[in-house]
């Protein structure tokens, strides 16, 4: 018997124990292998407050909600609610709280997710906080690995990127260290790992190492997770096409990886990860997106008290 | 009652805060808003002093000092002293204890936190790594050093 999935307000990864990781990765495989009723959020009206569009995180919340036979209502940008006319997010919530039994929050600052919790005495689930937290991302994140690799253990994992400004680096790093995993940061020395994300990991007592190539590393991975690099973290043009080459992953450089190789990315991709990669069986960033959906179910279920 | 061997002039009514980490006395003093209560406060930087070599001393006259406040101090002088005052004659004397978690007190560095949009209070889950303290905000979720406080609120 699984133990009850306590939190009520899904923040931050951090809030996460082990075992109510574990708990929503196996409620969404039953969902997924179709054991689970479907019908879990019937009656249940949900309001997605995007005060910032994401249009696809947005969709992947509602049609989680509707296929459960829930209901949602919301925005999709800040630029058609009352926050333009001064209203602050605190009051904001306090209202549509008492529209609706659970919200949906994506807001560009970092905390108001949080905030938007204390504000509402209705579930809150956060869809990114400005640079903080995402974390059904994260949680959708180790599902796929789980999926690939068939585990969560033993597991080599390589970063590779821009893993200074990429939240959902810091988050699935910090995720990672409730499992025995081997991490390999793989970064330009500009854009490594913020010193506070390397305490948490070295605190959890985690083996890993910074490298500025994937050059040896790329073979020793179960598991690459790429991310975006963004021109405009560069202050210097040609250095930032000299990094993107350099950190651009081709079929061909996928030879004499492990076989279990799992390619994810949290998508969109710039070039980080090249079109001829997406044939391959390492390929795993479009399962990845198309987990979401699954994973959110999971999770909506488990914080309406369904399961 | 022994009589305090302080060496500033001693008061008759109020709080001394003693072994405050040379240089940190000014930070005390923004942090409790010393100076906006129109009461006398003494300060005496880089005094000698046996077990901290150098330290900073504060005396507030007419002011007792709570142990809440006290143990907000504790944030930025770990070992600090809080001595009340009565009648010339010491009445209650404690170390400043850590809390676990601050409130209220600090401004978030981090310019993008909502608490730096919002009127919200801000709230700092402290952890002790020796003499350092890191204070972690709960919203933004950023750590922090105390060194790297720069605004009360
Ligand atoms: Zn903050």
């Amino acid at each position: 018997m699984a133990q009850p999935f306590t939190l009520k307000n899904i923040i931050s990864i951090a809030d996460f124990s082990k075992q109510d990781i574990l708990t929503i990765l196996k409620t969404a495989r039953e969902i997924q292998q179709g054991k689970i009723s479907l019908r879990l959020l019937e009656g249940v009206l949900m309001a997605t407050c995007f005060f910032e569009a994401s249009t696809r995180t947005r969709l992947s919340f509602e049609a989680a909600i509707k296929r459960m036979g829930g209901d949602v209502i919301g925005f999709a940008d800040a630029a058609v609610t009352s926050t333009k006319k001064g209203e602050t997010l605190a009051d904001s919530i306090k209202i549509i709280g008492q529209y609706v039994d659970g919200i949906i929050i994506r807001h560009p600052l970092d905390g108001s997710a949080r905030l938007a919790s204390c504000a509402t005495d209705k579930p809150v689930i956060n869809a990114g906080d400005g640079s903080n937290q995402h974390p059904t991302q994260t949680l959708l994140d180790l599902y796929t690995i789980k999926e690939s690799q068939k585990k969560l253990d033993e597991l080599t994992i390589v970063f590779a990127g821009d893993l200074k400004y990429g939240r959902t680096v810091h988050s699935l790093a910090q995720a990672l260290t409730h499992f025995n995993v081997r991490l390999y940061f793989v970064a330009p020395p500009s854009l490594q790992l913020p010193p506070h994300i390397a305490d948490d990991v070295k605190g959890r007592q985690i083996k890993f190492s910074f490298h500025d190539s994937l050059d040896g590393v790329l073979q020793k991975a179960d598991v690459v997770y790429m991310t975006r690099m963004q021109a405009e973290r560069f202050s210097d043009t040609n250095e930032y096409m000299r990094v993107k080459n350099m950190y651009e992953l081709k079929a061909e450089d996928l030879k004499g990886v492990k076989k279990n190789l799992a390619i994810l990315h949290p998508l969109p991709r710039v070039a980080e990860v090249h079109t001829s990669v997406d044939t391959t069986p390492h390929a795993w960033y479009f399962r990845q997106a198309n987990n979401g959906v699954v994973v959110r179910q999971a999770l909506l279920a488990h914080v309406f008290g369904k399961l | 009652m022994p009589k305090t061997t302080l060496s500033v002039s001693a008061i008759k009514e109020g709080t001394v805060i003693d072994h405050i980490p040379a240089g940190c006395a000014s930070r005390i003093i923004s942090l409790l808003h010393l100076t906006s209560q129109q009461k006398q406060v003494t300060v005496g930087f880089n005094l000698p002093s046996k077990s901290m070599k150098r330290k900073d001393l504060l005396k507030v006259e007419g002011r007792e000092i709570t142990e809440q406040e006290g143990n907000r101090i504790a944030v930025l002088a770990p070992k600090a002293t809080i001595v009340i005052i009565k009648n010339y004659t010491i009445v209650k004397k404690y170390i400043a204890k850590t809390p676990k978690e601050i409130q209220n007190v600090f401004v978030c560095p981090h310019p993008q936190c909502i608490t730096n949009h919002e009127q919200a209070e801000t709230r700092f889950a402290v952890s002790t790594h020796g003499i350092h303290l890191s204070l972690r905000c709960v919203y933004c979720e950023r750590t922090y050093q105390d060194s790297d406080i720069r605004e009360y609120c």
